[in-house]
């Protein structure tokens, strides 16, 4: 099974960061979480496989096995 | 006119069965002449089991309900000999386009892919699938096969045994009893045969209502499947639109579950709704409307006893996804070889309970879609709609995002992976045609490949040897050899051998494969062939 990646992995940690704020500059609340859950489409598209994604999801609970 | 769902199909004509002294046994009794029941009884017939079909009507379906039918029900209807004027009269499509708000996003194309004998799907109003199963039935009689269909004989009670099943039932001029050593319930969702026999029906009711209209109008839209999320006519809900033979036009709106219902129905409510879809300069009439609210929900069981559900009567789904009827014609599929080497006792009637496994599975695999689709559809959240919306966007622009729409997954075969009767894989073969795949078609020549696997065992030999035929404790299969030589669309080869260089199939008759290797060896088929008919 592929294992989710759980070092730390970005190239330029503060600049994703930075990049992702002013993504969100200017819009509004509703606005804001669409481009958050596009992101979230985008990015799992990327990945593809669906034991990493499984994990990502539980991860992101923050709860718990 | 007459509309043909006006006009008696199968009028009520008094039985020898209502003067006998002694109560009839039939071999096979089916309750329902609905698509299922009546595709049972021809694929019965067809192998010289005696069947009676009771109907408590005598008209195929009033209005439309099924729409869309699948190419395996196609495939199955071929082999049942009813094909030709479903697919005369259907409509062919098999592109599809979607809309998010007030735009087109996207278009796809259900079959990219050929060699097949019949469409992806066909378009046609249930009542003229139905009447191609009776104009069916009725050349069977005329060539003398032993099936029978009784309009207007209501089944009201049911009694159980061992060794066969009584019915009582209700005419115009009385009642009268029989018997069935097999009973055949394909008497709809609300099946009465269900009730009488004190079985569940557990499931999910979706909280939505759907207005369906059928309208006739004469217009140029294309022969494609319209999907719209969320558009300015119908605000926050959903619309589909497909067209059907005669002009007419389905359209499916969905309504929320907060309404008054026989309000909705009220045609001055209707038309201001589709004169916002359609246009105010469209000319439209009304053939049928009604408002549906769904469910998805089985049987635990299929078979209990000598009863045996199928279509509608074991299960039901949401209509997204055109599942319906197109499930029900693979229950029959899978019943009626099974039941007919129990009958002549070839097989032990632990087969049957197969029949029960398999498509449950399958109403499972249906069930599941079917739920998927509608909370796509119908966001239960404000955050579900969110993450919709943002897959819809993303699909406008992009094409990774468009497997994630799901605006109905349509009917595909189920593959019985887990079932008993397949043996082991012993091929490196394509996936799809591993054990309990229904086989795909592939173009022979000027003919197709189905056709030649239809209503009994087959050895497919494809550039491997084996025997004409063999028999094993009663069953007989035939060899039907074919070359990758004469494979000029390699559709053969694509399909059944993949990177292997020869290929030896076991195929039931209803075109599932139950085993393969690569070289034929006879104990390996001998075995395969006990396993797929309950054996071992
Ligand atoms: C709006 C709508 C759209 C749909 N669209 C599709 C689609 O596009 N594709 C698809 O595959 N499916 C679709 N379906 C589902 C499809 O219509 C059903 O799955 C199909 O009709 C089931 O067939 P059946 O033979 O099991 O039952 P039915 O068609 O319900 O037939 C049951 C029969 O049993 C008879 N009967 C009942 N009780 C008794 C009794 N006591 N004695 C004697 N006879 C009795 C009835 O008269 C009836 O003829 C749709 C359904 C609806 C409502």
């Amino acid at each position: 099974m592929a294992e989710l990646t759980l070092i730390p992995n970005l190239d330029d940690a503060d600049g994703f960061y930075a990049r992702l704020l002013a993504a969100h500059d200017g819009l509004e609340k509703s606005d804001s979480d669409a481009l958050n859950a596009r992101l979230v489409f985008v990015l799992a598209n990327h990945i593809g496989d669906a034991d990493v994604l499984d994990q990502a999801i539980k991860l992101a609970t923050l709860r718990d096995a | 006119m007459n509309k043909i769902f006006e006009v008696p199909a199968y009028a009520y004509e008094r039985s020898p069965d209502q003067d006998s002294v002694n109560t009839v046994r039939h071999k096979v009794i089916v309750i329902g002449a609905g698509p299922i029941g009546l595709a049972t009884a021809i694929d019965l017939a067809q192998q010289g089991v005696e069947v009676v079909v009771l109907d408590d009507n005598d008209k195929v379906s009033f209005g439309s309900r099924a729409i869309c039918f699948s190419q395996r029900t196609l495939d199955i209807a071929d082999r049942l000999g009813a094909v030709r004027p479903m697919v005369d009269k259907g409509v062919q499509w098999d592109k599809g386009k979607i809309y998010f708000h007030n735009r087109q996003i996207y278009e796809f194309d259900l079959q990219p892919d050929t060699g097949y004998a019949h469409p992806a799907f066909i378009n046609l109003q249930q009542y003229y699938f139905e009447m191609a199963l009776v104009e069916r039935v009725r050349e069977l009689q005329a060539n003398g096969a032993p099936i029978e269909i009784r309009g207007r004989n209501k089944v009201e009670a049911i009694g159980t045994h061992d060794s066969h099943v009584t019915l009582e039932v209700v005419t115009p001029e009385g009642p009268y009893n029989i018997e069935a050593e097999w009973l055949i319930a394909c008497d709809g969702a609300s099946s009465p045969t269900r009730r009488m026999l004190g079985l569940d029906f557990e499931g999910q009711v979706f909280e939505d209502n759907f207005l369906i209209a059928d309208v006739v109008m004469e217009a140029d839209f294309p022969s494609e499947r319209l999907f719209w999320f969320d558009p300015p006519f119908n605000r926050g809900q959903s619309a589909l639109m497909q067209k059907q033979p005669d002009n007419v036009w389905r359209i499916d709106l969905q309504l929320g579950w907060d309404i008054d219902r026989e309000r909705e129905k009220r045609p001055e409510n209707v038309i201001p709704r589709l004169k916002a879809m359609l246009g105010d300069d469209v000319d439209f009439e009304l053939e049928w409307v009604s408002i549906y609210t769904f469910q998805c929900r089985r049987m635990e069981r299929f078979r209990q006893g000598r009863v045996l559900f199928a279509g509608d009567s074991a299960h039901q789904v949401s209509p997204f996804g055109a599942l319906g009827a197109n499930s029900g014609m693979q229950d029959a599929d899978n019943l009626c070889w099974k039941l007919k080497l129990v009958i002549e006792g070839k097989a032990p009637e632990l087969l049957l309970d197969s029949y029960s496994l398999e498509r449950a599975q399958a109403a499972d695999e249906n069930i599941t879609k079917s739920s998927q689709s509608t909370s796509f559809i119908t966001p239960k959240s404000e955050m579900s709609r969110l993450l919709r919306d943002a897959v819809l966007d993303l699909s406008a622009r992009h094409q990774f995002a468009r497997p994630l729409v799901n605006s109905g997954r349509l009917s595909t075969p189920c593959t019985y992976h887990r079932s008993s009767l397949n043996s082991a894989d012993a091929l490196n073969g394509p996936e799809f045609t591993r054990p309990g795949s229904a086989c795909p078609d592939a173009p022979l020549g000027d003919e197709f490949l189905l056709p030649k696997l239809a209503g009994k065992f087959t050895l497919l030999t494809i550039d491997a040897d084996a025997p004409d035929r063999i028999e094993e404790d009663g069953v007989e299969a035939t060899r039907l050899a074919l070359s990758v030589k004469d494979d000029v669309t390699l559709d053969l080869k694509r399909r059944y051998l993949g990177d292997a260089t020869s290929a030896v199939y076991l195929i039931r008759p209803d075109q599932h494969v139950a085993a393969r290797r690569d070289t034929y060896e006879e104990n390996a088929f001998r075995q395969a062939i006990r396993r797929a008919t309950g054996k071992e």
